[in-house]
């Protein structure tokens, strides 16, 4: 029972260190901020999560394969326009539901499109994953607003709302969403070959590639897989905003690498754990939603965001540190 | 030479050479563990002296307190041509003219040789601003005095490991030095490179420079060396006369056990054929390569780097194709579109750059062994079984003795021999009916090698057809049933050990 325990605890240092933060944020905006410890901030935190923390998440798996993809948030525009585009080819606001299916599947297509040109263009052409997905990047947002001429697509059927905005038991169906992509994100990295490989691949390619794992199918993949949960946060805007904005979510893109990071992620590779990039996340919607209660300017919010993580590194490289001086 | 600031004493120098370095008592502990107790090290005046002993001996330790890095447990004495000194620093013993050049050279890939050679010395001088014509002068005034021709104005990557070595070296003699410590200097050049490198340490040593080498080549120490000190387990084990030690010897007073030469070749053509190579050729790689190799045979290949052996191996191993010739398993045609079928084949393969390509170094032991059989580990629902990882890594770790703290440590904790130890288990859970070993001992302390070749033999008893790539003769000759010699890639000459001597085998080699 003892070794079991123990065995539990062993490498979960990071999370454990997280908890334990995620208490006294918790702690420090009960105290200091009365309306905070109210089932409204959690409900409107619950609403606000899901939207960066599926874009974390296609950020995620391309930065443990030793890369990165920074046309995450214009893959869910462009997906997003894609489901737009469907509905209204199905009468718009009239659209049915089935019309309304026809589009997401056609926003998950252009999502796995996106991302699998540049899985291929750096598995088979070795170009930098920085590089390919700026280019991507620039291609679907020039795309995107030349499109919609910058302005905003909207005209959905009502029912689409209740996706955004409604409750399963109380809980907000965003939320589950986000839980179930965090829960096959967790199995497919802990437990799959798939999962095996992109940590190897990330670690070293090379000797990955010798080991006879197919390490450009697993890039692909990697690639295929980041897009496709970009479109289901593409999705996810689309039924929450009732409209399509190329350049929507924008800002979120260097928060997700930032959420990687504050969860362990190896910035080169390899290593990191998709529970401990969600729990980052919900500290730093968090401290967000209690500065925003405590009547920060957001943008202030933002900026405290950054520190807060440059205190985290330091804090690491401390805690780091006094471990390797610690005998044994 | 005027500007060479140590001829005065050299000049005072009586007909017993005086020490150039002494030191007593040297202690180190490091987090409760004594790496170094109570060594006594000294270097004569333009002497080559060796330092050997296996990795964790305490080598590297006593270089770094000798060049400032660490400080010395409180009781050390160290003298620097008689003088004693306190509180040495890095920046100190560079002043005093002791230079380490370490295995990694710490040289600039970008920057031409020349500044490469001469940057130091034109730092921190006035007027502030770089004279690179000068850089030149002094990098060309020191490449002659080594007498190397080098190309000064090129940038360093352009030049192979065994020039950057010489780089690494002029620029210690920019600096002015004395004493110059090389660790493991020879890891990575040939033969005939190092037969050039020694003609640049005897040039240090008619300067009056010297020359204290870390190897663990016994052949290369012995040759090169005046004495020889030996550390085992942070002690001292004893100040030899290079003249009065053997190989055999030497091993010894390293590992502190007896190691016994045997040839084992035996004639193993009634096996069956495993292999069959007919007319192999790559353009530019290697051309009409023919052999066979039976079951439960050794096969040697050898000959000099870039002889196209590793090539050879490439191709077996599915990495590269051929452009004629035919690969025969097991009697089966092979087409090998990637390693990938070559594993599927039965073909494994272990990489002599155990770093970039054997293992993935930052991951855990477990993950590097379970990497090339994970359609064997998978259980509920098409996903990996922790316990089958577990079951699988334990297994291989009992079988091949590989000493770990916990599975899930990064491979890169463990000394060298366990790492290959590692590597053999990932390939041989792959069951594999040739295995291919390319220079399965680089990087290996001595007593590790008799460990990894007991294992070889073991395989090769139990059926299993391998072919073993390497430039150490010896190992070869002790291990392998025949020997096959590359050059230039085709293959000259067969050799038995036992029928033909070890002598004539390696004059053929280096000839």
């Amino acid at each position: 029972m003892r070794a079991a325990f123990t065995r539990l605890l062993r490498g979960q240092g990071e999370i454990l260190g997280l908890l334990v933060f995620f208490a006294v944020v918790l702690v420090f905006f009960g105290l200091t901020t009365p309306r905070f410890l109210a089932a409204g901030t959690f409900q409107s935190i619950a609403f606000q999560l899901p939207e960066l923390g599926l874009l974390t998440l296609a950020m995620l798996l391309p930065i443990l394969s030793g890369g990165l993809n920074l046309a995450i948030t214009f893959t869910a525009n462009i997906a997003g326009l894609a489901m737009a585009w469907v509905i209204q080819l199905g009468g718009g606001p009239e659209a049915g539901l089935m019309m309304v299916l026809l589009g997401t599947a056609a926003a998950l297509a252009v999502g796995a499109l996106a991302g699998g040109v540049m899985g291929v263009v750096v598995a088979f052409v070795g170009a930098h994953p920085i590089l390919v997905s700026l280019a991507m990047m620039i291609f679907l947002r020039g795309l995107g607003e030349f499109l919609t001429r910058g302005g905003d697509i909207s005209g959905f059927p009502p029912f689409i709302a209740t996706i955004g905005h409604g409750t399963v038991f109380g809980i907000p169906l965003p939320l589950l969403i986000l839980l179930v992509a965090a829960l096959l994100w967790q199995v497919l990295l802990g437990r799959s070959r798939f999962g095996f490989s992109t940590y190897m691949a990330g670690s070293n390619l090379e000797a990955t590639r010798y080991s006879g794992i197919d390490t450009r199918r697993v890039l692909v993949l990697v690639y295929v897989l980041s897009g496709v949960m970009s479109a289901v946060a593409g999705i996810l805007m689309l039924t929450r905003f009732n409209s399509v904005r190329v350049g929507h979510g924008e800002a979120y893109l260097l928060i997700t690498v930032l959420a990687c990071f504050l969860g362990g992620v190896d910035p080169f590779g390899g290593f990191g754990r998709t529970a401990a990039v969600v729990l980052a996340l919900v500290i730093l919607q968090t401290i967000a939603s209690g500065l925003n209660l405590m009547g920060a300017h957001q943008h202030l919010a933002t900026a405290l965001w950054g520190v807060f993580l440059i205190a985290v590194m330091v804090g690491r490289w401390v805690w780091q540190r006094w471990s390797w001086r610690a005998p044994g | 030479m005027p500007t060479w600031g140590f001829e005065a004493v050299r000049g005072g120098a009586t007909d017993a050479a005086p020490r150039i370095l002494a030191v007593e008592h040297v202690s180190k502990v490091f987090g409760g563990v004594q790496a170094l107790v109570d060594v006594d090290f000294d270097v004569l005046e333009g002497e080559v002296h060796c330092l050997a002993g296996e990795n964790g001996c305490g080598k590297s330790t006593l270089i770094k307190i000798v060049s400032g890095v660490h400080a010395p447990e409180p009781g050390a004495v160290l003298r620097f041509a008689g003088e004693r000194v306190e509180g040495l620093t890095p920046v100190t013993a560079r002043r005093l003219g002791i230079q380490v050049i370490w295995q990694d050279l710490a040289l600039f890939p970008e920057m031409t040789v020349a500044e490469n050679i001469a940057f130091e010395a034109n730092l921190g001088g006035r007027p502030r601003w770089v004279d690179y014509g000068a850089m030149r002068r002094t990098a060309a005034q020191v490449l002659e005095r080594l007498g190397v021709t080098l190309p000064t104005g090129r940038p360093l990557r352009e030049l192979g490991i065994a020039q950057r070595q010489v780089v690494a070296i002029a620029r210690a003699l920019v600096a002015e030095a004395r004493l110059v410590f090389m660790d493991e200097p020879t890891a990575s050049l040939t033969q005939a490179e190092t037969r050039a490198l020694f003609e640049v340490v005897h040039r240090l040593k008619a300067d009056g420079i010297a020359t204290v080498f870390v190897s663990h080549r016994l052949a290369e120490v012995l040759e090169i060396a005046e004495r020889v000190t030996v550390l085992r387990d942070g002690r001292m084990v004893g100040v030899y006369p290079a003249a009065e030690l053997t190989q055999n010897r030497l091993a010894e007073l390293m590992t502190g056990e007896a190691h016994e030469a045997v040839v084992r070749a035996q004639d193993r053509s009634a096996g069956r054929v495993v292999l069959e190579v007919e007319g192999l050729a790559r353009a530019g790689e290697y051309e009409d390569v023919s052999f066979s190799l039976h079951a439960g045979e050794i096969l040697g290949i050898t000959g000099l780097l870039g002889a196209g052996r590793t090539e050879v191996a490439a191709t077996l191993f599915g990495l590269t194709s051929p452009d004629r010739g035919d690969i025969r398993l097991d009697g089966r045609e092979l087409r090998l579109g990637s390693n990938r079928d070559a594993i599927r084949s039965g073909i494994a393969y272990v990489s002599e750059d155990r770093l970039s390509l054997g293992l993935v170094q930052p991951q855990s032991i477990s993950r590097n062994i379970a990497i090339t059989v994970l359609d064997r580990l998978l259980g509920l629902l098409g996903l990996l079984d922790p316990e089958k990882e577990r079951r699988l890594v334990a297994g291989w770790v009992d079988r091949l003795k590989i000493r770990i703290g916990r599975p899930e440590d990064a491979v890169a904790t463990l000394s060298g021999g366990n790492q290959q130890r590692v590597v053999l288990a990932k390939w041989l859970a792959t069951e594999p009916r040739l295995l291919i070993l390319d220079s399965p001992t680089v990087g290996v302390d001595i007593g590790a090698r008799a460990g990894i070749f007991q294992i070889v033999r073991e395989l090769a008893a139990s059926g299993l057809a391998i072919l073993m790539i390497s430039d150490e003769i010896p190992e070869l000759y002790h291990n392998a049933d025949r020997i096959l010699h590359m050059r230039a890639g085709r293959l000259i000459g067969e050799f038995q050990p036992g029928e033909a001597p070890i002598e004539a085998i390696e004059a053929a080699v280096h000839a």
